[in-house]
């Protein structure tokens, strides 16, 4: 241990400004300067529980368990062992090695920030940003003249509005079967174009049908068709005709 | 300058992004490589004794025409280009990670970070400077990382290989008290 900075130094640090427990642990290996090939375990742990103290409770797992991993390695130290036993393994061996590799990473990273940084202070043709910054609009100059004029050449643009009407238009089905009635009165037989005139308007088509069907259900007539598409035959049923 | 480095300067600055030396070649049919390694270098040498507001710059596989450092604030004051956005430690760890690691899953990344990735990667992957390369072998074929072009442009490097080695890098941490 080299006469460094005292344990329960006052040295302030936020949390946040580490990239995870390694990090952390890195910079306290470093602030203590200590061997990171010999860890003062006990001493390391302490000042790492001492930091995560004021961690925000979704980044905690991480240092958690690192620190849990801390004092299962101090524990492990505290365990006998004889001066040459040659089968005796460094708890703290892991650790090293996973710091040692994380200190390359943060080597490679420190450089990584210096050649972005680098290239970021020079612009190349054409090169178009992700998140395009657009000027901010400047303030309206205008008089009210000005903008009633606006509106008036908008409003002469805008096309007149069209408007439908939609009016209900009943079916006229009671009509269509006095039709059919008087019609089956002087005849048995029909067929659709005897009902239905050849300038009829939908409705009427419609009401045709409707009524049709109707008196078919109230078995006052009989349709048939030949095929699809077919002129519809009408049949006078004598049953119904007492109705 | 010659007819040869005449036409690269135009193709380079009609060019959004570096151009590979073959590219180049093919401008003219009968340019040699050598002939157009050696345009270039009197474009640059042009640029960089007449006092030119650009210079040619080799990176990311190729060739490209930047503007110099000194006028960057005065460019991006008047809003006519802006940097992109610096990127945090942490993403630039998970970069360094994946750059000397490709191709590389997801849990490892973590387990030398020591911290989850799973937004970092995201974000990464969403700025295009890393992209899925690969599946790994295991459970559930895990994604496998690796960099993208616009890692090289982005970091002015010229290839992969530019990085240091791994043995060239510092390991072992300075113990001595630091000189304040």
């Amino acid at each position: 241990m080299t006469a460094g900075a005292a344990p329960g130094d006052p040295f302030v640090v936020e949390l946040q400004q580490f990239n995870g427990p390694l990090d952390l642990l890195l910079t306290l290996i470093r602030d203590e300067r200590v061997d990171i090939y010999d860890i003062p375990i006990a001493r390391i742990a302490e000042q790492f529980l001492a930091r995560i103290r004021t961690l925000g409770i979704d980044q905690a797992s991480e240092y958690l368990e690192m620190a849990a991993r801390l004092l299962r390695i101090k524990a492990q130290m505290l365990l006998p062992r004889h001066q040459d036993d040659d089968s005796w393994e460094d708890p703290r061996a892991e650790l090293v090695r996973r710091l040692l590799e994380y200190q390359q990473v943060r080597e490679v990273s420190d450089m990584l920030g210096r050649l972005a940084e680098e290239r970021r202070s020079r612009f190349a043709r054409a090169w178009l940003p992700n998140q395009a910054v657009e000027p901010p609009p400047g303030p309206l100059a205008l008089s009210l003249g000005e903008l009633l004029a606006a509106v008036d050449r908008v409003l002469r643009v805008a096309r007149e509005p069209h408007i439908h009407d939609v009016v209900p238009r009943p079916l006229d089905v009671d009509g269509a079967i006095a039709t059919i009635r008087a019609l089956l009165q002087l005849r048995a037989h029909a067929r659709w174009y005897d009902v239905i005139r050849p300038s009829a308007e939908s409705w009427e088509v419609l009401s045709a049908l409707l009524a049709l069907l109707e008196l078919a259900r109230r078995g006052e007539l009989r349709l048939r068709q030949a095929s699809p598409f077919a002129s519809l035959v009408i049949t006078r049923e004598s049953a119904g005709q007492a109705a | 300058m010659n007819p040869l480095a005449k036409l690269l300067e135009a193709a380079l600055f009609a060019s959004s992004r570096p151009v590979p030396v073959d590219e180049l070649a093919a401008l003219d049919p009968e340019a040699s490589p050598a002939a157009v390694v050696a345009a270039l270098g009197e474009i640059r040498d042009t640029y960089n004794t007449n006092g030119h507001g650009v210079e040619l710059v080799e990176l990311g596989e190729g060739w490209q025409v930047l503007t110099r450092p000194e006028f960057t604030d005065a460019i991006e004051r008047a809003q006519l280009a802006a940097r992109p956005h610096r990127l945090s430690g942490a993403a630039l760890e998970t970069l360094a990670i994946i750059a000397y690691r490709q191709p590389i899953g997801r849990a490892q990344i973590e387990d030398i970070r020591g911290v989850n990735c799973g937004a970092i990667l995201r974000s990464l992957q969403e700025r295009s400077l890393v992209d899925v390369v690969g599946r790994g072998e295991g459970i559930g074929r895990p994604l496998l990382y690796g960099t993208t072009p616009l890692f090289l442009e982005q970091f002015a490097l010229r290839h992969l290989e530019e990085l240091p080695r791994a043995d060239e890098l510092s390991v072992t941490l300075r113990t001595e008290p630091r000189a304040i």
